[in-house]
């Protein structure tokens, strides 16, 4: 069964907090990756990579640059899952 | 010629989570080595089930991003950077100014193996992107750069089981030669895992007493049957004695002269005379501009082969001549099994300590020395080494024929 946003979003600040140090709190739709939580690219690849694992989903090289924001990576898994 | 001082030690071993408490479970003679509890030896069919695995595991120190980040080769030596670097007294140094040689004689096979794992299991697409950065056998000394910001070179010279005795070497050789003012050197080793415990094994070099594993590694005794495999990380802060005078710095010795030899002879096996281990004790004296009366103290290299055991101690013998017998040996690898590319620095570390305490660290299991070895052996007990300037050396050899000897003395 799919995810609601909300859902992804609590799975995805884990997975964020576990590889930055980052309080999951602090992990939110509006936050940039890059200038609000200081992720560089190859975390950033690290967390699109255990992503795909946690939801079961393919997020392509070419897509990842359009991730600019923690509500743009939520809203993408929440709909390559359905 | 630039002088060379050691200001600050660190380590995480099978002995203990730093230096302080490594040194006293060494002088207490205790053992560092014991059975696995995994399921390996079942699962795999490994002849040997045991190792001397670390005190205090580095996920108990560091943080979950850093242990995520990095290969336990590099979180070992992260933590034990970060103890010397503090026992130094945290000096400020200019970054150009400032090197770190971190070696390792494996690298990262944690990642590289559970990573290949990942890729037999679940595909390409998750194998994760710090693979590369975290396998690397620069590594740890890239990391140690980031640490201590050192802009001077980070270098990691492998030479199996010689590449923490390597390191210290080439630190000495940076501040001599003007590089840098201060090194961050030593060495590191993860390789509890069951390729290299099982490849180890195939080449016969693993004791298989897997009923007394604290009784395994005994260099010198006449039924030693193998090494026993280790893990963990020694570094040292190396200074210009110019620059750790002008801050005050704490001084614990000096690094005098290193001889480094290749035998070229065999891949694996030493020179069965023993000439390229013996012409780097003889370099590392010359280049200390010693004679041999001065040393009073050799930390072995010895990891308790049948064969390589008694070919340092030949050599030994045959480098220090009858003032042999003045000398007192200790083989440390008794209490901690082989940490591979760390060994040389532990061992480095456990030296300049016993000239500073003026103690040598006993060897454990013992029973009936070989009775060819013609160097007093440190038994059990730890020894009293002589009062006033005093040196020793430290030997480390590895696959590949790479002989490491460092010459090491008092502050005064």
């Amino acid at each position: 069964m799919a995810l609601s946003e909300n859902e992804v979003l609590e799975g995805l600040a884990e997975i964020v907090a576990e590889e930055t140090g980052l309080d999951a709190a602090d992990v939110q739709n509006e936050k940039s990756f890059t200038d609000d939580l200081d992720i560089d690219s190859l975390s950033m690849m690290t967390i699109v990579t255990l992503a795909e694992e946690k939801f079961d989903v393919r997020i392509p090289d070419e897509d990842v640059k359009g991730l600019v924001t923690v509500g743009d990576a939520v809203q993408y898994i929440t709909k390559a899952q359905s | 010629m630039t002088n060379v001082v050691i200001t600050g030690l660190g380590a995480t071993t099978p002995l203990g989570g730093d230096v302080p408490t490594t040194w006293e479970n060494a002088l207490a003679g205790k053992s560092g080595v014991r059975t696995l509890d995994n399921d390996w030896a079942e699962t795999y069919g490994m002849p040997v089930n045991f190792a001397g695995q670390l005190m205090v595991r580095p996920d108990e120190v560091l943080t979950r991003p850093e242990t995520k980040r990095m290969d336990p080769s590099a979180q070992m030596a992260i933590v034990a950077t970060r103890e010397a670097w503090a026992d130094a007294g945290s000096p400020e140094v200019d970054p150009e100014r400032l090197g770190s040689v971190v070696s390792s004689g494996i690298g990262g096979v944690w990642t590289l193996l559970s990573a290949w794992d990942t890729l037999k299991e679940k595909g390409a697409n998750r194998v994760l992107p710090l693979t590369v950065p975290m396998l690397m056998p620069n590594s740890p000394t890239a990391y140690v750069s980031l640490e201590i910001k050192a802009r001077a070179g980070a270098h990691a010279p492998v030479s199996a089981c010689a590449s923490g005795a390597e390191a210290i070497g080439m630190a000495f050789e940076m501040i001599q030669s003007g590089r840098a003012d201060v090194v961050v050197a030593g060495g590191t080793e993860a390789a509890i895992h069951p390729l290299p415990i099982s490849a180890f094994a195939a080449m016969q070099a693993l004791s298989k007493r897997n009923d007394d594993p604290r009784g395994a590694s005994r260099p010198y005794d006449t039924t030693r049957d193998g090494f026993v495999l280790g893990e963990g990380a020694g570094v040292l802060v190396l200074e210009s004695e110019e620059f750790a005078k002008a801050r005050g710095a704490r001084i614990y010795g000096r690094v005098l002269g290193v001889g480094m030899t290749s035998d070229a002879s065999h891949i694996a096996a030493p020179e069965p005379n023993g000439a390229g281990q013996t012409r780097a004790m003889e370099l590392a004296l010359e280049r200390a501009g010693l004679s041999v009366t001065d040393i009073s103290h050799v930390n072995a290299h010895a990891t308790s082969t049948p064969v390589g055991d008694m070919i340092e101690a030949r050599g030994i013998r045959g480098v220090l001549g009858g003032h042999s017998d003045q000398v007192l040996l200790s083989a440390t690898k008794s209490m901690t099994g082989h940490l591979l590319g760390g060994a040389g620095a532990l061992e480095s570390i456990f030296t300049i300590k016993a000239l500073q305490t003026r103690t040598a660290p006993p060897t454990i299991n013992v029973t009936s020395p070989d009775p060819e070895l013609e160097v007093p052996l440190v038994r059990d007990v730890p020894a009293d080494l002589p009062k006033g300037q005093t040196a020793a050396i430290n030997n480390s050899f590895g696959f590949g024929g790479h002989n490491v000897a460092l010459v090491f003395g008092t502050d005064s």
